[in-house]
């Protein structure tokens, strides 16, 4: 089948994800193969994931490590803390 | 099949071994910690520091007020252990309890509605159709090595519906599958990718045009030019 733009672009997360079936896989590529519009949406789209991966784009207040396992040794510590029961 | 899919599978599949380890290791010190040694509980938790932030973060957008809540999650993880049954992931349970919190926080705070969190899709009809410009392809490696791109996407993603905040933290931050987003959240699969479809095209939209703006020229005339 041939697809148009927005047929694609509604099944375009999917895509990333691997979670289309094999007939619209293959209909997406063969699109992707001459609409350079939706390969550059989905180019930016992947790279915005990458950027997300990255850890260096969200990263954890400083010392957040730190102050979690001291809370965490005070508790283990105290008597009171110890695991309730099922 | 394309190399980078073979590549992709390849990963795929190490890191389902790997993910197989760790389940294993985590059964074993869980077991442990709830026999006695405590300590051990430092080292069950590690790996999964960023995620309960992230998830506080998602849910209470405030960097003190997620810390905090992430530090009581990972208490009351730590006091409900003996109550974990191993028939969902250590991951998804511990990411349980951290939303938990986050939603207990914001109730309390009252910075924003209860029902935010229980939105429906329907509220937020809109057009989520990705923006069709082509000026990023020629410069992903450059851009994404931006600091300002990378602020950006943190404002863009603060920014979003908290309902496809959250879902986006946990499936691409966090890289929980569906289900066990699914389950985290207490919504259905189907919603999960729903929510997930929409933020990403939201930050696509947000994104490009913010590249368009920031890109240099003479990066965008030799992308054209090709």
């Amino acid at each position: 089948m041939k697809l148009d733009c927005k047929h694609v672009w509604e099944h375009i997360s999917e895509y990333i994800d691997g979670s289309v079936d094999a007939k619209l896989r293959e209909d997406i590529e063969r699109h992707l193969e001459h609409c350079e519009i939706c390969s550059a949406i989905l180019d930016s789209t992947r790279n915005i994931l990458i950027l997300t991966a990255d850890d260096r784009t969200f990263e954890l207040p400083v010392g957040y490590s730190e102050r979690l396992h001291e809370r965490l040794a005070k508790e283990l510590e105290n008597p009171e803390g110890d695991l309730k029961k099922k | 099949m394309q190399g980078s899919d073979k590549i992709a599978a390849l990963r795929r599949g190490r890191l389902q071994y790997v993910m197989r380890t760790i389940e294993t290791n985590e059964a074993g010190l869980i077991a442990r910690i709830v026999a006695g040694e405590k300590e051990l509980f430092h080292e069950l938790i590690r790996p999964y520091e960023r995620m309960v932030y992230l998830t506080l973060f998602a849910i209470v957008k405030n960097e003190t007020e997620a810390e905090d809540g992430a530090q009581e999650a990972v208490i009351s993880a730590y006091r409900h252990l003996a109550s974990f049954r191993g028939d969902a992931k250590f991951s998804t349970w511990l990411v349980t309890i951290a939303i938990n919190e986050g939603r207990k926080r914001l109730r309390k705070a009252k910075t924003a509605a209860e029902e935010s969190i229980e939105e429906k899709e329907e509220a937020h009809e809109g057009d989520y159709s990705p923006a069709p410009l082509m000026d990023w392809r020629e410069i992903p490696l450059e851009a994404l090595e931006r600091k300002e791109l990378r602020e950006a996407l943190r404002v863009a993603v603060t920014e979003l519906p908290d309902i496809y905040r959250q879902v986006f933290t946990l499936r691409d931050l966090e890289e929980l599958n569906v289900e066990e987003t699914a389950q985290a959240l207490g919504i259905n699969p189907g919603a999960v990718k729903v929510r997930l479809h929409r933020a990403r095209m939201m930050l696509q939209k947000r994104l490009v045009t913010y590249l368009k703006t920031t890109v240099p020229a003479r990066r965008l005339f030799f992308g054209r030019a090709l």
